[in-house]
């Protein structure tokens, strides 16, 4: 990875300044949270009753860790936001998920890939986490761990199948590889050598191939997100910007 | 009834059950799940999945809601034997062979229990 | 005795008939269509409801609807197991879906044009089906008995997640309170639809009647699920559109109007507001997952090549 061509974030003022461990807080809340918005699209659009029924209970999952997170939040800034506060009534500019988990859903092998690709990072963080000295965070770090271990079986065992299965389906899986490639220096950057040592025994397995092309985007921390993230919060927080205040 | 529903006048009723030429699908596999330590696995229900691993996640996702410390059995429906309904007649011999059941031995109270 | 004897014996005793037992023809065919639509209406009834997932107001109303809609899933996918112990297989009876050749409940062929639609369809569609579904309990075929026991246990949080989320609507703001009687208007009647055709009008009840695949004629159970949610309305403060709705102190019962039963037919027959699309949403899942199928056929049968 060392000869990446990077295009990052560009110069300015970031557009919130937040103290690192609320930073730390919502970057993982806000990667939760944009992943269970697009896992809930898949919801009654699935290949098969069994995997709907699969990805709705992930969807779940990481909404779950996202709401637990963005509440831990909300106590350390003392300043009286509560999920919903983050969720719903912060900018584009304000959000710090990675760019990978804003990528649209595209086919079933595009949302597995996306699926590994983070599935291995959080397995890491969550242990990482776990020993945490905030007692809150350490406590949510080990469910999401449990949880992100049904994931990973999830994901990897139907990347497997789907780059050993027929034809299309592996030139389906090359091709999600090759698409979001370029997500995941900014992904593993905490653990690179780690992730990557994961992943390359999961691609052989699959019979797939990480692409050679050296070019990464990032961004997503700093709040420089895709086109993508937009749409998608113009959609999770339309009913309350039209209706603010109100209890639902 | 909700389900039931009605012919419109100058329909007929569909009874087709089977497409021809349809693909073979996922094959079907029999679900048995032990909710708690100190019971014995019990028939649940029935999913379809390609192979045991996706089976066993299947069943974990849609019958166990992934609850702790529950014991899930997959089995591939086409392996469930079973007697053939006529073949009821078999077990009317076992009720002949009453020396099996301990209850027709009288055993003397001094002897305890057994 | 004859087989049909026998048969009626187990069904008139209360007991259970079970896939190993002889079973007239009528019968079988009978539940096999009858489940089948049960389940396909669990499935269909995932899109109007998935429709509001991305966009919920707040996250924890974003879970409730998540999980509703997962459990929808998971009842369908019991009542298609036990479509199968009689004798058919899962993918045919999609197929049959796909084709219009099955049906669904006419309920799902409305359109879900606001939030408060969400607590509607919780409060009155599976308030209906509740009502329904606790009489096909005691149906006289085991599987589907069973499967429906199941079912009931997790249908009772859907319907009162729904009548709660009206119940803040209705003690919110004046837009709010306007939203659920919007949504009342347009999903009272469809509801009512939801029974089926009157009694006098209704083909086979009588052989499903002995048979006791159908425990309750359709008006009674209509007549109780009106009776049932005529004072939830007025607790709401919202107005039932039904200037003929009335409590009748003699029938011990409320009179109401008629049902429009040229749009009921009209839906029956796959006129539906949305009748087209969700057929539509349902064979496109089906086809563009084809592949992924497919592969996992594929990945298995080549284990099942290397294992040998």
């Amino acid at each position: 990875m060392s000869d990446q061509i990077l295009s990052g974030a560009p110069q300015g003022t970031p557009v919130v300044d937040l103290d690192p461990p609320l930073r730390t807080l919502l970057s993982h809340a806000d990667d939760n949270m944009v992943l269970a918005q697009r896992l809930g699209e898949w919801i009654s659009r699935a290949p098969e009753l069994e995997i709907d029924i699969a990805l709705g209970n992930i969807a779940l999952d990481h909404l779950g860790v996202a709401r637990s997170l963005y509440t831990h939040a909300g106590e350390l800034e003392g300043a009286e936001r509560t999920e919903n506060d983050f969720a719903m009534r912060r900018t584009e500019r304000e959000f710090l998920n990675l760019l990978l988990v804003e990528q649209p859903n595209g086919d079933f092998a595009q949302t597995i890939v996306r699926q590994v690709f983070f599935d291995v990072y959080q397995g890491v963080l969550w242990g990482d986490l776990a020993g945490s000295e905030d007692e809150t965070l350490a406590g949510i770090a080990a469910r999401a761990g449990k949880e992100t271990a049904y994931h990973h079986e999830f994901s990897t065992s139907w990347l497997v199948r789907l780059g050993d299965g027929t034809e299309e389906s592996h030139f389906r899986s090359q091709r999600a590889v090759d698409a979001l490639w370029r997500f995941t220096a900014e992904l593993a950057a905490p653990y690179p050598d780690n992730w990557r040592a994961a992943i390359d025994d999961l691609l052989a397995r699959a019979g797939l191939m990480a692409p050679e092309d050296p070019y990464q985007r990032s961004g997503g921390r700093e709040g420089y997100h895709t086109e993508h993230l937009g749409f998608l919060l113009a959609e999770m927080q339309w009913m309350d910007r039209t209706y603010p205040g109100m209890e639902w | 009834m909700t389900y039931d529903v009605p012919v419109a006048p100058g329909e007929r009723a569909e009874l087709e059950e089977s497409v021809e030429g349809g693909a073979e699908g996922w094959p079907m596999w029999e679900v048995f799940v032990r909710a708690r330590r100190g019971i014995s696995h019990v028939h649940i229900g029935s999913l379809h999945a390609p192979d045991a691993r996706t089976a066993l996640q299947n069943a974990r996702d849609v019958y166990t809601r992934r609850g702790e410390g529950i014991s899930v059995w997959v089995v591939p429906s086409t392996e469930i034997h079973a007697f053939e309904p006529e073949a009821a007649a078999a077990y009317v011999e076992a009720n002949e062979k009453v020396y099996r059941l301990a209850t027709t031995y009288d055993i003397p109270d001094e002897v305890g229990q057994m | 005795m004859t087989p049909e004897e026998n048969f009626q014996a187990i069904v008139d005793d209360e007991s259970k008939i079970e896939p190993t037992d002889w079973m007239p023809e009528g019968y079988r065919k009978t539940l096999v269509r009858q489940i089948a639509q049960h389940a396909h209406s669990e499935i269909i009834g995932m899109q109007p409801e998935g429709n509001w997932i991305t966009r919920a107001p707040t996250l924890h109303r974003k879970a409730i609807l998540m999980a509703k809609v997962q459990d929808e899933a998971g009842h369908g996918l019991y009542l298609y197991s036990a479509a199968e112990t009689l004798g058919v297989r899962r993918d045919d009876l999609q197929e049959l879906l796909h084709q219009g050749k099955h049906k669904y409940s006419s309920i799902f062929n409305y359109p879900t044009l606001s939030w408060a639609d969400m607590g509607t369809i919780g409060w009155l569609v599976d308030g209906a089906a509740i009502t329904n579904q606790v009489m096909l309990t005691r149906c006289s075929y085991g599987p589907y008995a069973r499967a429906m026991v199941r079912i009931c246990k997790e249908e009772s949080f859907h319907q009162r997640q729904g009548y709660e989320l009206l119940i803040k609507l209705c003690q919110g703001g004046p837009e709010q309170k306007a939203m659920a009687q919007d949504a009342l208007d347009r999903w009272w009647w469809p509801s009512l639809m939801m029974f089926g055709p009157n009694d006098s009008d209704s083909d086979h009840s009588e052989q499903s009647m002995a048979w006791k695949i159908k425990r309750v004629s359709n008006d009674d159970l209509r007549q109780q699920f009106v009776d049932m949610t005529v004072p939830q309305a007025a607790y709401l403060g919202l107005t039932i559109p039904d200037p003929e709705l009335r409590w009748n102190p003699e029938r011990g019962h409320h009179d109401f109007g008629e049902i429009d039963w040229e749009e009921f037919w009209r839906v029956v027959k796959g006129n539906g507001p949305m009748s087209r699309e969700r057929i539509e949403h349902k064979t496109r899942a089906w086809e563009e997952g084809r592949w992924v199928r497919e592969a996992a056929s594929a990945h298995a049968a080549k284990g099942a090549g290397r294992a040998a």
